[in-house]
Parts: C-alpha cells; structure tokens; sequence
C-alpha cells in the first residue's frame, strides 16, 4: 500500500512568522496542467496593513546594518536555497510546468543573483554615492541610503522573477512587502521558509499571496509606504491607478516594463538605484 | 536704533543697467511671439508698481513650442556632438557673466530680493551651473547613466530663485543633448525672457531652449503634453502631487523638487555665534522663500535661552527695505498671495499659543513686506511646526537629548534639508545618517554648488539635481 | 556668573572654563566678516564713518630706527592730521617704545592725543617677569597714558593660562600711577601666532578675566596681523563679556589695516556685532600709521568731490 502524503500549508510570510490571512480565506493554486496543487492564503487588505508595520518595524534595524552583514545575510539565503535547490526545482516543475533543465535553470540563476546582489550590499554607495569638489573650504560627501518600505507587485516567474525584484531593494537597507505572482504563490512562501532560516530579520521581507487588483491599491496607497514597484502590474489601468494612488505621498514608483523583461539578462544598478535616496553632507573645513 | 551715530545712508543700485519693456511675448523657436492667452501683468513686490505685460501660452502655444523642441532635438540639438553642445554652454555661462550685473538688478526689481543676494549669490550661482555642465556635455558616458539624452523637457520653476532655477533646469537639461521648455513663474518671467535673449545672443539653435509664459493653466499643459518625454519641477508639493498624478501611466521621467520643514539642531556645545548666524541663514536667506529653509529651529534646552537672546540681538541688525540697496538684508515678499499666507500662519501660530517676536523696524508703505519673525514655545502639535510657510518665520522648539533631536527633526512627511550643529565630530556624522533628509548642512546651512546634488526624501519629492548626480534625470541609461 | 576667583584657582580650573566657551567655526566666523565687508557706506555715513576712524587710530612707529625726531614729526601729525583742515579731527594716540613715551608726552601735553607705550619686551614677550614689570614701569612713568603689553603666547600655547593671567595682572598693577589711577591696558594677543579662533576667544576671556582695558589683535611684527575675522571674534568676546559681567571692554585690530575701505568694515563690524556703544575711540581702535593717510584723501574725496593724491598730505 503506497503512503499517503503529507501536503503542505501554504501562508503568508509577514514579520518573520507565516500567518494565515487574517481573512481566514484562501484560494485554489492549480498546477501547469490545471490540477489542483495546493490552496494559497488570499491576503487582505488588512493583511497588506499588517505586512507594512512588519516592514516598517525592521526597516530601521535593517538599514542600520552593516552593508557587510546585509551582504552576508543575503549570501546565507543564496546558500540555503542551493541546499533546497531540489525542492525549488519540483515546485517550479509543479506549478510552471516547465521542463527539469529550465527549472534547474531558473534555480540556479535565483541563486547566482542572490549571490550577486549580495556582493553590492558594500559596493554600490562606492559605485553611486562620490566625492563633490564644491568651490569653497567644504567637505562635501553624496551617500546613498535606503528609501524605507517599499511595495512591490512581483513579476511572473516565482522564483527567479521574485529574487530578482526583492533582492534589489533589500540588499541597500529597504524593506519590502511583495505580492507575489498571483498564479504561481507557492514558491514565494516557500523562498519566505528559506528566508526565515538564514537570518534575515523578520519583516524585512514580507511575503503576501492573492489578488495583485485587491491588495495593491491599498499598498500604493499607504502612506507609510515610500516606494511601489509595479513590475507585475500586467493590466496598464490598473497600473496607472496604483501610480495616482503612489502620487500621494510621491512614492517612488518603478513602472511595469515595456515589454517582457528577461530574468535570465545583467540587471544593471538600476532596481537598487530606483529605492535609494541620495544624502548630501556638507561640512566646513577650517582649524 | 535711532540713538546709534552710525546711521547707513541709502546706498541704492542703479536701475538704469536693466532694459524692461513694455511687454514679452514668448519665446519659441529662436524667436520671441505673440501668445494666445490673456496677457498678465509682473509688478514689483517692493513697490506694486507694473513692470511690464507678459504674454500667456495657451493650449496652441504650448504645442508650438514643444514641436519647436522636438525639431530642434532631432534635426539639431540631439545629433550635435557633445564637444560642440558645451561651447554652447560655456558661451551661455560667460554671457551671463558679462551681464550679471543686469540679471541681477532685473531679478531684483522682478521678485523682490535683496540686490546683495542676487548680485552675490543668485547670478554667480547661475552662470557657475552653466559652467559645470557644460563640462559634462562631453564626458557623459563617464557620468555612469549613458549617453542618450530623453527628447524634450517640460520644465516648470518657482518664483523664489527664478534664474537660479532656470539655471539648475535648464544646463543640465541642454549638457545631456535634450531640448527644452521652459515655463517660468508668473510672478517672475523677466529674468527668463531675458535669458531668452542671452540665448539669441549665444546664438543658440531655434527651438534648443523655448521660454513660455503663464500660470498654472500653461504648466499643466505643458507637464501632461504627451510629446513631452521628460517633466523637471521644483515648486509646492501640491503641484508636485498634481504633476506625479498627470504623469501617471504615461513613459514620462519626473523629477520633483518640492517643499520642506527643515530642522536646524543646535547641541548645547556648537559654536553659537556661528550657528546664530546658520540659523539666521537658513530662516531670512531670500525672506524666507526657500524650500529648504531651515524653518524649524531644534535647539537643545541647556542653551536655549542663550541662543534666542543672541538670535533676537542678531536679528535686530537685519535692515528690510528696498530690494536694491546693497545693504538691504530682506526684501518684499514676492507677492500679496505670498503675503496672505504668511500672515495666515503666522497669526495661527499666536492663536496656538506660541509666542510671537519680531525686532522693531519699519517696513515701507507699500508693497508686501513682513519682518523677520521667530515663534518661541512651539511644540511639533502646532501648525507652525508642520506647514511650510515660506517666508521670514522661525519656529523655536526645543529637545533634551540626542535621540529627541532627530526624533522631532524627522517627524514630518517632508526630507529636503536639515541642519546640524556641534563641535563633537562622531555626534555630527551620527546624527547626519540619521536625518532624513536630502542635504544635511553640519555647521553650516543653506550652502549650495552647482557639482553638489540637491534634492529631497518623502514628500519633499525625487531627482537630484546638481552634480553627476544630476545627469541622471536627463538621460536614459538610469531606468530599472 | 561665578566669582572669578574660582575659575582663576589653577591651571586647570582656567582651562576648564577657557575651553567650555563656545567653538569658533572658521569658515562660518570668515563667512561673517565678508559679508559684512560688504556692506555699503555712503554719503553721511561714509564722512561719519572717515572721522571716527581717524578719531580711532592709534598713529603707530615701531621700528628699531625710531627716533626722537621721528616721534615728534608723529605726534605733530597725530594732533593735526591735516593741518589744511581744522575740522580734521586729531587721532586718539600715538604709540612708540617706552623709550620715546617722554618725547611724545612733551609734543602731545594736553592736546588729548594719548601716549600709548608698548612694553613687556615687546614684540615677543620673550623676558622675565621682572623686566617685563620694569619696561612697563619705566613707560608709566615717562607718561604713558596706555600701556600695550604682549601675553606670553609661549605659556598660552603650552596650557599654562594662569601664567598668562597672573602676569596681566601683574602689568595691570604695574601701571598704576602714584596718584591712584592707572594707564590703561591694552593686552596684545599676537593672533598670527596663536593660529585658530579658538584660542583668540580663549585669550580674549583669559585678558577679560584679568583685567584687560582693551583687547589688541598684534603687534604688526607678525603675518597675518588684524584681519576682519579676527576681530569678529574679539568684539563677540567683548559683547559677550559685557553681558555676562557688565564690564565694558575695548577692541584694538592692530596692524595690516591700510585703506578707508578696510576701517570702515571694521567698523561695519563693531556696530553689528559689538554694537553702537562700542563705536567710541575709548572702546575701539585701529593700530596703524598708513591708514591715517587714506583716511585724509577720503575725507578730502568727500568734502571736494575729487580724488586727492598722496603729495597733498603729509608723509611721517
């Protein structure tokens, strides 16, 4: 007699621990093949409210971090994903359906781009922040720094897709709360398990699961909210709808892409500039 | 000070170096024309007297001259060699020296502030930014954001600094290959009309650089034009919102430079006469009228009482009056809306309860005037404390410790500027990484240059302007 | 403010006290200056400003080639800085070597032009205290109506402020006169050498402190003498003083001010910072000897309306 499996709960990821929606609701995530693979937790609105305090409480620990750690921190997750790469594989298999070789693809890219970005943890205030030779006896010193909690409507693709916009954002000191792909959550929770166990602080990274239409607006709304990435806004209304609610309180907003962007291409400085503020220090120089 | 011998004669600039004329039209295409809007009429601050009529861009207008731009960027300007752009603008940068002492009577007569500070600081200020980039104009691809520019700029600048920001929009814009247009403040055209002509007299391609005129009807056109690839704004965050809001859904690249509350945190062991003067800097620079002034005054309880005693004596020796006197400190308030405002505030700040001073002077007849002001007892509840009131009012809080400083310092949603003074080196770069703020001016305050970048946190809006940082918002090699 | 005896009990206790004053920022404190260098003085502020610098100089020869003739040929000018112009007001002193005090006390009597002497082996200070007291006494008793004594910058920059302070009230002592006054004491300070603002707020206090009459930037024997900033600090010191102990103190800038443009900012500067009761020749003066003239060809510039030249004043 063949065992019965144990299937898992999937819920969401917020201040480092995996409630289920607040809501109590839940919905169907089907396979590639349109069978059922697991029931997703449909986050709220209230959810999406919790999620920002999340954000905003290890905000400031987080951006008070070392560059050094951060970049450690993120190099840790790089390193227990490889450890799972097996089970990212099966799950991309599961829920895309793709082929085992582009899943081991698509695994060992998010891995590479963790790796990556962690190496910028220490690297991109040298690349983006100078020396500014003012006329006059002044030290003066332009530093980036992190623009605070961001939200961000992660693009298709639920690993490789999901590394490459969060990694971006968190590795200079932001904190973030992601919708993940609306059709393909599971494997956002399950990177949110990777997380929780290679001590990136809770809340850092906080993982919500449902309608990108239903949440979004309140995060594109949220005052408490300083930056939105829509990268996966996919319908253009609803895109432009988040970025008057963004209006608000002049978050800085990364429009979807023009096309389809390509995970697999050089990413470029550009998703950690785009939620970094430059800070200009002036001091006298004199005896 | 009627008992002190040493009484300062008027020692008034001369008017006769400045050339208005009757009226301006707008400046499209090389050449200045007619607009289809009702004209306007600029009058000086100080006097109310009516310097000249302005035109006003209209719908029609505005299409003229964002398709002038457009020609000009792809027939002209964009295909022109970087080497060749910045002789342009050295050009432009030298003109502007050589008629500084026009620009600066002009802006003078035109917004009010004091001659010593446009001859001093605002004209310098503005041929050294056509200066700096001109030099980049050729160097771009060593700049990190690449080396194609976006097309045609829709540039929109306040009434406080009008040539300064004409200056910070415009260079920038013009060094990275884009064509631009411009819409001055309508209380505050004539410096622009005139750099109109500085164009001309550069010799500058028709349609490079196209000067319209108006209010906020023109602006918004201009901003929601939708060939217009590229939106530069430094005014209230209002507008601001409005603008994030008219951009929305569209490819435009923004850049935002808007309002502030900035603290300015005196530590019990600055060196207070030079923060007295910091703070005096940072409050009645320009009456007041600077996004990034250092409005609220963060003062640390164990030299409160002094630092207000040395303020009150130090403002006391602040001379009001005509903008044109070179001994003139603060000039008018740009204009009877202004005025209203800052009255408004102003009187909601003594119904809070805070306490109201001013030093005794004398302020002119006509024309808008309000004397240098400072609130004592404010505490971050009252208005005062909150709303940026852009004029010649300090607000006076205090704190106990450190911590307390940079709490009530970064409590509001603005992030333009902050000031900080101590002696204690660690205590300095400790609480610079802590406020949230764009530019953090330690022991110093309200310094500007054009390789430095400027620009805010939060509400206070986004973009850099100045420095290699500046190139970025003109170019496309920055988008995520 | 607590008694003084206190902070004066020891080094250390001086210290404590010279070194919780309020820093000087030098880019803020220089910015200050130049921009009240710029400053505009015309027409009747401009006649008002030439009288009283002239009123304020302290017509100065200190060279090792003095002699009696040249302190008369000086202390004729002092009174008579024009001799074409009885308007023309006289300067407030002369100052030479305690070895000419009596000359100039004999050509100047009681014209009210002063004798300032310097004394305390001027310029460097660099002699035991006893003979420090002796030159003062010796010019106290030829007449010195002043004295400008030099502070030991060797025991100021070495942490020794209780040496410094003691030996300015020793000289305040030693200008006493018989008749119970005292010639007033101007304390030079040397800025050039002590080198940041610090120490000249630091110096200015340590003087107050001790008793100084005035204040005094140099002894023009050194590079960079008075500068504007370096008297900002000083009359901050002085108004400062005021505020604290009621007590008035007087400001010398001293060396290096050569044009009626440099005084007038000069005074610009004591009228703003110090403030107008300080715009008195007893409270503020300028050490110079080149400066008179300019002060002349300007004035004469006002009254005529034409440039003057040189030839037309007096060289001495």
């Amino acid at each position: 007699m063949s065992r019965l499996d144990v299937r898992k709960t999937y819920k969401l990821y917020i201040g480092g621990e995996f409630p289920r929606s607040e809501s109590g609701r839940s919905y169907v995530v089907n396979d590639a093949k349109g069978k059922f693979l697991a029931n997703a937790s449909l986050a709220s609105r209230k959810d999406a409210r919790d999620a920002v305090v999340a954000a905003r409480k290890a905000y400031a620990g987080w951006s008070a971090r070392t560059p050094y750690n951060r970049g450690q921190i993120l190099y840790r997750v790089a390193e227990v994903l490889e450890g799972r790469r097996a089970q990212f594989v099966a799950e991309l298999r599961a829920s895309e359906g793709v082929s085992e070789a582009k899943a081991n693809t698509f695994v060992d890219a998010a891995v590479d781009r963790l790796v990556w970005y962690a190496g910028w943890a220490d690297k991109i205030a040298q690349v983006v922040g100078n020396a500014n030779p003012v006329a006059g006896p002044f030290f003066n010193l332009s530093s980036p720094e992190p623009t605070g909690v961001v939200a961000v409507v992660a693009p298709k693709g639920p690993l490789l897709g999901l590394v490459s916009v969060v990694a971006p954002v968190i590795v200079t000191g932001n904190a973030v709360v992601v919708i993940a792909s609306e059709a393909h959550p599971l494997v956002a929770i399950t990177l949110g398990e990777v997380m929780a166990t290679s001590d990136l602080p809770g809340g850092v990274v906080n993982v919500l699961t449902g309608s990108v239409a239903e949440i979004a607006p309140w995060l594109a709304s949220h005052m408490d909210v300083n930056g939105l990435d829509l990268t996966g806004v996919t319908h253009p209304e609803l895109a432009t709808s988040l970025e008057l609610a963004a209006a608000e309180n002049l978050k800085r907003v990364v429009r979807p892409p023009a096309g389809t962007p390509d995970w697999l291409a050089d990413p470029g400085v550009g998703r950690m500039t785009a939620f970094l503020e430059t800070k200009t220090v002036w001091h006298p120089i004199g005896i | 000070m009627a008992d002190n011998p040493f009484t300062y004669a008027p020692a008034p600039e001369s008017r006769a170096i400045v050339d208005i004329r009757p009226s301006y039209g707008l400046f499209i295409d090389g050449e200045f024309t007619d607009g289809g809007g009702k004209a306007f009429k600029t009058i000086s601050p100080a006097t109310e007297e009516v310097l000249a009529e302005i035109a006003e861009a209209d719908q029609t207008d505005v299409d003229r001259a964002v398709a002038a731009a457009r020609r000009a960027f792809e027939k002209v300007w964009g295909p022109m060699p970087g080497r060749e752009r910045a002789k342009y603008l050295y050009r432009i940068a030298r003109i502007i020296q050589e008629r500084g002492r026009e620009l600066a009577v002009m802006e003078s007569i035109d917004n009010g502030k004091p001659i010593k500070e446009t001859r001093d600081f605002d004209v310098p200020t503005v041929a050294a930014h056509f200066f700096y980039y001109a030099g980049w104009a050729d160097k771009l691809e060593y700049g990190g954001f690449g080396s194609t520019p976006l097309g045609v700029a829709g540039q929109v600048i306040p009434w406080n600094f009008p040539l300064l920001m004409l200056s910070w929009k415009i260079a920038p814009a013009l060094a990275c290959g884009n064509t631009v247009v411009l819409k001055p403040a309508e209380t505050t055209p004539l410096t622009a009309l005139l750099f109109a002509e500085i164009c001309q007299q550069a010799d500058l391609p028709p349609g490079v650089v196209n000067i319209i005129t108006g209010a906020g009807e023109t602006g918004r056109a201009l901003v929601s034009h939708p060939d217009v690839d590229k939106v530069a704004f430094t005014g209230s965050t209002e507008v601001g919102r409005a603008i994030a809001k008219a951009v929305a859904g569209s490819r435009k690249k923004v850049t935002l430079e808007l309002g502030g509350k900035a603290a300015n945190v005196v530590f019990d062991d600055a060196p207070l006469d030079q923060a007295v003067e910091g703070i005096v800097n940072g409050i009645f620079f320009n009456q007041g009228h600077v996004c990034c002034a250092g409005s609220r005054l963060l003062v640390q309880e164990s030299v409160a009482e002094e630092v207000l005693d040395k303020l009150k004596t130090r403002m006391a020796t602040l001379r009001i009056g005509d903008p044109l006197d070179k001994n003139t400190d603060i000039g008018a308030i740009n204009s009877a809306e202004q005025l209203a405002k800052i009255r408004e505030l102003s009187e909601i700040g003594e119904a809070e309860g805070a306490g109201r001073w001013s030093p005794p002077c004398e302020l002119p007849d006509r024309g808008f005037w309000f004397p240098p002001t400072v609130f004592t007892g404010v505490s971050q509840a009252h208005r005062i404390a909150r709303e940026e009131i852009f004029g010649p009012v300090l607000s006076v809080l205090t704190f106990r410790t450190p911590a307390e400083a940079v709490e009530k310092a970064n409590n509001t949603p603005y992030g333009l500027s902050a000031g900080v003074w101590t002696e204690k080196g660690s205590r300095i770069l400790w609480m610079a990484s802590r406020l949230r703020a764009g530019v953090v001016w330690a022991n110093t305050f309200n310094k500007f240059d054009p390789a430095s970048p400027f620009g805010g946190y939060q509400e206070s809006g986004y973009g850099r302007e100045g420095g290699r940082h500046g190139l970025e918002a003109y170019l496309k090699g920055s988008a995520a | 403010m607590e008694s003084f005896d206190d902070l004066t009990a020891s080094d250390s206790s001086l210290r404590r006290f010279l070194h919780g004053l309020p820093g000087v920022d030098q880019v803020g404190a220089e910015a200050r200056a130049a921009a009240l260098g710029t400053r505009s003085i015309k027409t009747t502020a401009k006649e008002y400003a030439l009288d009283l610098a002239i009123r304020m100089v302290d017509l100065t020869t200190l060279e090792g080639q003095d002699t009696a003739g040249k302190v008369r040929a000086l202390a004729t000018k002092a009174m008579h800085p024009d001799p074409t112009d009885p308007t023309c007001p006289s300067t407030a002193a002369v100052c030479v070597y305690p070895d000419l005090v009596a000359t100039a006390k004999e050509v100047l009597g009681d014209s009210g032009v002063h004798v300032a002497s310097v004394a305390t082996a001027f310029p460097s200070g660099r002699a035991a205290l006893d003979i420090k007291l002796a030159d003062t006494r010796d010019a106290v008793e030829a007449g010195a109506d002043e004295i400008d004594m030099v502070i030991d910058r060797g025991a100021f920059l070495s942490g020794h402020y209780l040496k410094v302070y003691d030996e300015i009230v020793a000289i305040r002592e030693a200008s006493a006169r018989p008749n119970g006054q005292s010639a007033h004491l101007k304390v030079i300070f040397e800025t050039g050498e002590l080198q940041t603002y610090d120490n000249v707020r630091r110096a200015s206090w340590l003087a107050m402190l001790a008793g100084a009459h005035f204040i005094k930037t140099s002894t023009g024997k050194v590079q960079p003498a008075a500068t504007l900033p370096v008297t900002l600090v000083m009359l901050e010191a002085v108004r400062d003083f005021r505020a604290t102990t009621g007590r008035m103190v007087g400001v010398k800038p001293a060396g290096g001010i050569r044009t009626a443009k440099d005084a007038i900012k000069y005074l610009v500067m004591v009228n703003e910072v110090a403030g107008p009761d300080w715009l008195d020749p007893d409270w503020f003066r300028f050490g110079a000897s080149t400066l008179l003239n300019d002060l002349l060809m300007q004035r004469t510039k006002m009254r005529t309306g034409r440039y003057s030249g040189p030839d037309y004043f007096t060289l001495d």
